[in-house]
């Protein structure tokens, strides 16, 4: 990518993040409540992975070689659909029925009625050991795409990505790509606070990944750690995200009580004024 | 339903034995055969199901993750996924109750095609105690949709019923049994049908239905009780899950009083499933023979059928009480 390419993709990628958190407070607005801050923290990521490395057809959501991606964090769902529906795998105005009786959108994604889902998610810790089976699977079947899973960083309490991630440095399984969201905060308070997960990236390569910490938020920081997977031949990959959860919206802005919150008019009018003049 | 008379009387002294587990083992093996999108995936238990031939022969189609149940099962839910056909193997009360939910959210909410072979469980392991005992997992598994439930009878039930599992609908979830040889009941040529039972003895006075390692002491019990002047037909419910309501129906209709037999607790197992089905259907009297919601004691496995009357005896005496109300 020559320099000037490269600033256009990045500028491209920040205004499509921006389109992005306007739509995931739209879209809460619509079922009046939801995950405000986990889904903001992952929109950078989301659209770095949608709009410049996953190789997937909107056209053809279940293309058996396209990338998949498990979303580990699947109380992000508000996040997801609106990147899904952004990158065309279904209009937009769907996501207005958001939560509503037999709606395929809610606040868990699933993967049987949302064009673009790879898996149902929602149940923390079940995501790596999912994402670890595609890889394995891919592997074995001799296909090229790879396997991307966002996971939380309240999430690492779950014991069984612990499992995944012993049994994936075990299998060498060097086309399964984690990132984790390292926003800090859970429903109950600071990880700090509530459940140390640190030294994270100790831990990470303790179990044997090839892990880089990076700005969550930082898009060139993004596509260039998502660009270099694997990092090392042989080994599982990790990247640790360090995000904010709220990322865009002050008042949400690492804020305990914003895990789930109430959405009003009032709020998305003052979050689309803030995202505008962000540009 | 299906009519298959097995030897009568059936004399389990000299009939030919095989462990139900070790005829899954075959079976998986006969399909890595098969099917090269066929994987095995165990946590640790290679050898109890089994399927070390398979590790052996398909060494890429073969996974053993260690122990680790939840990620196992999550492992096989995402191979599913991709087009592959996981058939998972071990320990039936770690599958069944550490990898609940795994089996609920990524395989059953999913609706993708997975196998789990579960060995040693029931009572079989019967020395074990209860942490290894799997009498509350027909009653888990039954409760989720998209979730087969089967209970083979013998090792030729086994070796069919994990053939016809893979490319079934959802997950199917095979209750096998543990060390002790159990006597093999068909001929190779019987007709095995997810979700259809086979009466394996006619009788008139009263059914008794029975599930996985208990049929044959149902068969027995039926002949014991047709020298005292007792007709009593035996169904061998094989899948719990989706039940032979007709067939449950049928035996209500034509014989008047049901006995279910079960290695596992009476709630929520086979006994439950045939009261619900034949209060709605044709209600007669059910007495259901298994655990009576306890943890089972610990001892040599006959020890513990006799003393939960899952022996011909302990049945045949729960017919007589129950022909005599």
């Amino acid at each position: 990518m020559t320099g000037e390419s490269r600033q256009e993709t990045l500028a491209m990628l920040r205004r499509q993040a921006r389109v992005i958190r306007q739509q995931v407070m739209t879209t809460l607005l619509a079922a009046g409540s939801g995950h405000v801050g986990g889904s903001l923290s992952v929109v950078d990521i989301l659209t770095a992975l949608y709009f410049h490395i996953m190789r997937v057809d909107p056209k053809n959501p279940k293309w058996p070689d396209r990338d998949r991606f498990v979303l580990s964090k699947g109380h992000a769902s508000a996040a997801l659909c609106p990147t899904l529906a952004e990158r065309g795998f279904f209009p937009k105005e769907l996501l207005d029925t958001f939560n509503r009786l037999d709606s395929p959108f809610s606040m868990h994604p699933d993967m049987l009625k949302i064009p673009g889902a790879d898996t149902s998610t929602g149940s923390l810790g079940h995501g790596l050991p999912i994402a670890l089976g595609m890889a394995l699977a891919a592997r074995l079947q001799k296909k090229r795409y790879r396997t991307y899973v966002l996971l939380g960083d309240g999430e690492m309490n779950e014991g069984s990505n612990w499992e995944a991630a012993m049994a994936a440095a075990h299998f060498k399984a060097d086309n399964l790509y984690a990132i984790v969201d390292r926003n800090r905060l859970q429903v109950d308070g600071f990880t700090r606070d509530i459940m140390s997960v640190e030294p994270l990236a100790d831990k990470w390569r303790a179990f044997g990944w090839a892990v880089r910490e990076i700005d969550g938020h930082d898009m060139g920081a993004i596509i260039d750690a998502i660009a270099a997977f694997p990092f090392e031949a042989g080994k599982p990959s990790v990247i640790i995200a360090n995000t904010i959860k709220g990322k865009g919206l002050p008042f949400a802005e690492n804020q305990v009580g914003f895990h789930y919150h109430d959405v009003d008019g009032e709020m998305v009018k003052e979050s689309l004024a803030v995202l505008e003049s962000s540009e | 339903m299906a009519v298959s008379t097995i030897g009568t009387p059936f004399d389990p002294s000299t009939c030919q034995r095989e462990p139900t587990r070790l005829a899954f083992g075959r079976a998986v093996v006969d399909l890595g055969e098969r099917d090269p999108k066929v994987v095995f995936l165990t946590a640790d238990g290679a050898l109890p199901t089994g399927t070390a031939e398979f590790f052996k022969r398909f060494p890429e189609r073969a996974f053993n993750v260690g122990i680790a149940e939840q990620n196992l099962i999550g492992i096989a839910a995402g191979m599913a996924t991709c087009g592959l056909k996981p058939i998972v193997g071990g320990y039936a009360p770690f599958l069944a109750f550490r990898a609940f939910e795994q089996v609920r959210n990524d395989i059953a909410y999913t609706k993708q095609s997975v196998t789990i072979g579960g060995v040693y469980s029931g009572i079989s392991l019967a020395t074990g105690g209860s942490t290894h005992h799997t009498t509350e997992d027909i009653a888990s598994f039954r409760a989720v949709a998209n979730v087969t439930v089967i209970s083979p009878a013998d090792a030729r039930e086994a070796y069919k019923a994990t053939i016809a599992s893979v490319g079934h609908p959802g997950c199917v979830f095979l209750r096998l049994g543990g060390r002790t040889p159990e006597p093999v009941l068909y001929t190779e040529d019987y007709d095995f049908q997810i979700g259809k039972a086979i009466q394996i003895r006619d009788g008139k006075d009263a059914t008794i239905i029975a599930t996985g390692p208990t049929v044959v002491y149902a068969a027995i019990a039926s002949d014991l009780l047709r020298e005292e002047g007792l007709s009593v037909r035996v169904l061998n419910m094989h899948t719990v899950k989706p039940l032979d309501e007709e067939a449950i129906e049928r035996a209500a209709r034509e014989t008047g009083r049901i006995l279910t037999v079960e290695e596992h607790n009476v709630l929520g197992g086979l006994g439950g499933a045939v009261a619900e089905t034949v209060t709605s259907r044709h209600p007669v009297p059910v007495k259901r023979v298994g655990i009576q919601d306890i943890f089972a004691s610990i001892g040599p496995l006959q020890g513990l059928q006799e003393k939960y009357g899952l022996t011909h005896e302990g049945i045949a005496t729960a017919v007589k009480e129950l022909v005599s109300t």
